[in-house]
C-alpha cells in the first residue's frame, strides 16, 4: 500500500531535469538553454537527445534519419494512413488525421507494438547467446512461449524479401553502423528460421530495432524514436484526400456491407 | 483494382443497410442486429438499450439495462481532478479543436494506472480468478508474466484496486453497493461480500476500475469490449469540464510552476555578468 501522502509531497513546483519556457527569455531543454546551443542542430539529433538525454554522431543520425525514410510510404490502403485519408475526405484537420493516425500506428501487426517487442527480444536474446544457448534454441522458446516473433514474417507479402531492408543495411554500411552485434543475431536468427518450417524472412522492424540498439538505443528509448516512423508518409495521403471532393476518398456503397448477422425482428415485440 | 476483380466488402454481423433508390451511397434504412434503427429502435427505445444492443447483440434485460445505467453514471465523470479529464481541459482552454480534446481524455484515460487499460487487467483478473479468494492470493503472488514487452508501461499496483490511500473510498463503495444490488449472484456480488478480505490480499484498497471490471464481466462483456466500453463513457464528463475550461479560458486555468533542477540560467546575462 502506498500512502496518500505520497502525492502531498509531490505537490508544489513541479520538479524537473527535463526543460521548461521563460517566455520572453528562453528555454532550457535537458539541462542546456534550447536557443544558445541547439539552434543550429538537426531535428533528429534533439528528438533522440530529448528521449535518451545522450547525444548520437552524425553517422548514426543519418541511420536514424534513413530507418524513418525507407518507410514512409504514401500508400493510403495501409490502416494507419488510410485514417489520414478518411479524416482528409471527410474534411476534419491535418493535424487531427495524423494524430489520429500516428495513434492507429500503435498495432499490433506492424508498428510500435512490433518495434517494442522485437526491440526486447533482441535484447533478450544477446543475453541468452552470450551466456552460450545457441540461437536455434533461443528462436525456439520464444516461439513456445510467444507462437510468432515479431520482425520476422509480413502480413503482406510473407515469402518476399523486405524491400527496405537492402537500401537500409547498405546506407549503415556505408556509414559505418553495418556490422553490430544487435544486426548480426538479426540476421543469424533470419537463418534459422528461414532454415525452419516458418519459413520466416526478417523485415524491416527487425531490421531497423536491431541498428537502433546497436547505436545504443533501449527499446523503450527505440519505441519512443519510432512514433513519427510513418508521417512522412501520412501527410500525402491526408493532402491526396483533400484534392478529392468530399467524401470521394474510399467511398463505399450500400451493398458494399454483407450483412451476417440474425433475420429483421420488430422491437415491439 | 480492375473491373473483374471481387470487390472490397465489409461483413458484419451488426449493421445491414437498403440503399436509396436514387442513390447508392445513401441508406433509405438501416438495421442494427436485425432492428429497425429509424424506424422502430429510435422511437422505442432508450439509448443505453440501443448501446447495449450494438456491443451485444441483444436487447438488455431490466437488470442488465439498470446495471449499464449505473455503470455509465459511475464512469461518466470522474470529476476536473482526474487525468482525463484534466487533460480535455488543457487542450480546450487553448482553442483546440473538439476532438482534440476528447482524444486527449481518451489518451490520458486509457492507462494502466486509473484507465481502461486497468479496466482491461482487472476483467482478465476476473475471468482467470472469478470468486475464488485462493485463486486472487496465487494471481497477487505471481511475478509478472515472461512475455512480448508492451506499449503499455508496467502496471505499479494491482489492477482494480486503488494507487494510494488505506481505504476503499466513498463513491466506490456506493457503485459497489448499487451494482450488486442490482446484478445477480456473480463477481459483483461476490466482490461487496469479500472486498476486505480481497483488499487485504492485494495490500490495497478497492478503486472503480476494479468494480466496473467485475460489472462488466457479470454482464458478459470481454475484457476488449469492456476496455472500449469504459472508454467511451467517461467522455461526457470530459466533454462538460472542457467546454466550460474553454470558455473561461486559459488565463483562468492552472499553468502551475516548475523548478528546473539543471538550469544552466539565462546565457546572455551570464556572459554579461562575467
Amino acid at each position: 500500500m502506498k500512502d496518500a501522502s505520497l502525492l502531498a509531497a509531490f505537490e508544489g513546483p513541479l520538479k524537473t531535469n527535463m526543460g521548461g519556457c521563460f517566455p520572453g527569455e528562453r528555454a532550457v531543454f535537458r539541462g542546456h538553454d534550447l536557443h544558445a546551443e541547439f539552434s543550429h542542430a538537426d531535428w533528429m539529433d534533439l528528438y533522440v537527445f530529448g528521449i535518451t538525454g545522450r547525444h548520437h554522431s552524425a553517422a548514426q543520425l543519418k541511420v536514424l534519419h534513413a530507418i524513418w525514410v525507407n518507410t514512409s510510404y504514401p500508400d493510403p490502403r495501409l490502416w494507419n494512413n488510410r485514417v489520414a485519408a478518411l479524416a482528409g475526405s471527410a474534411r476534419s484537420t491535418g493535424t487531427l488525421a495524423m494524430s489520429a493516425a500516428l495513434a492507429a500506428s500503435e498495432a499490433a501487426i506492424y508498428g510500435r507494438q512490433i518495434d517494442i517487442a522485437i526491440a526486447d527480444f533482441l535484447v533478450r536474446a544477446k543475453v541468452q547467446a552470450e551466456s552460450g544457448q545457441s540461437v536455434q534454441d533461443i528462436v525456439g522458446d520464444e516461439l513456445r512461449v510467444n507462437r510468432s516473433i515479431g520482425g520476422y514474417g509480413r502480413p503482406v507479402a510473407k515469402s518476399a524479401p523486405d524491400e527496405r531492408n537492402a537500401t537500409i543495411f547498405a546506407l549503415a554500411e556505408e556509414h559505418g553502423c553495418g556490422n553490430g552485434a544487435y544486426l548480426n543475431l538479426a540476421k543469424e536468427i533470419e537463418a534459422v528460421l528461414l532454415a525452419g518450417r516458418w519459413r520466416m524472412r526478417m523485415n524491416y522492424a527487425a531490421a531497423a530495432a536491431a541498428l537502433a540498439l546497436d547505436i545504443g538505443l533501449s527499446p523503450r528509448e527505440y519505441y519512443l524514436y519510432m512514433l513519427p516512423a510513418f508521417l512522412a508518409g501520412m501527410s500525402p495521403c491526408f493532402v491526396d484526400a483533400m484534392q478529392r471532393p468530399e467524401l470521394a476518398t474510399f467511398p463505399l456503397r450500400c451493398a458494399t456491407l454483407v450483412y451476417e448477422g440474425v433475420p429483421r425482428r420488430s422491437w415491439t415485440v | 483494382m480492375s473491373q473483374t476483380e471481387k470487390p472490397d466488402l465489409i461483413h458484419t454481423r451488426i449493421w445491414s443497410e437498403e440503399p436509396e433508390p436514387d442513390n447508392p451511397f445513401a441508406a433509405r434504412t438501416a438495421y442494427c442486429h436485425g432492428y429497425d434503427v429509424y424506424g422502430e429502435i429510435l422511437q422505442q427505445a432508450t439509448y443505453l438499450e440501443y448501446l447495449f444492443l450494438l456491443f451485444r447483440g441483444e436487447r438488455p434485460s431490466s437488470p442488465m439495462l439498470r446495471s449499464l445505467e449505473i455503470l455509465a453514471i459511475a464512469i461518466a465523470n470522474p470529476g476536473p481532478r482526474d487525468p482525463s479529464v484534466h487533460a480535455a481541459m488543457a487542450a480546450s482552454v487553448g482553442g483546440s479543436p473538439a476532438a482534440a480534446a476528447l482524444m486527449a481524455a481518451l489518451a490520458a484515460g486509457a492507462g494502466v494506472s486509473g484507465g481502461s487499460r486497468e479496466v482491461y487487467h482487472a476483467m482478465e483478473l476476473w475471468t482467470q480468478c472469478g470468486c475464488m479468494l485462493n485463486a486472487w492470493q496465487s494471481a497477487f503472488a505471481a511475478p509478472p508474466a515472461n512475455g512480448k514487452m508492451q506499449v503499455w508501461p508496467e502496471a505499479e499496483h494491482p489492477p482494480g484496486f486503488a494507487a494510494y490511500g488505506g481505504r476503499c473510498a466513498q463513491p466506490v463503495l456506493q457503485t459497489l453497493a448499487a451494482l450488486s444490488a442490482n446484478l445477480g449472484p456473480g463477481c459483483t456480488q461476490w466482490l461487496a461480500d469479500n472486498r476486505v478480505r480481497l483488499e487485504t490480499l492485494a495490500d490495497h484498497p478497492m478503486a472503480m476500475p476494479g468494480v466496473i471490471a467485475a460489472a462488466l464481466t457479470d454482464m458478459g462483456f470481454t475484457p476488449t469490449a469492456g476496455e472500449m466500453l469504459s472508454l467511451m463513457l467517461r467522455l461526457p464528463g470530459a466533454a462538460a469540464h472542457a467546454l466550460e475550461q474553454g470558455e473561461r479560458g486559459y488565463r483562468r486555468f492552472p499553468f502551475f510552476s516548475l523548478d528546473i533542477g539543471n538550469d544552466p540560467g539565462p546565457v546572455q546575462k551570464a556572459a554579461e555578468a562575467a
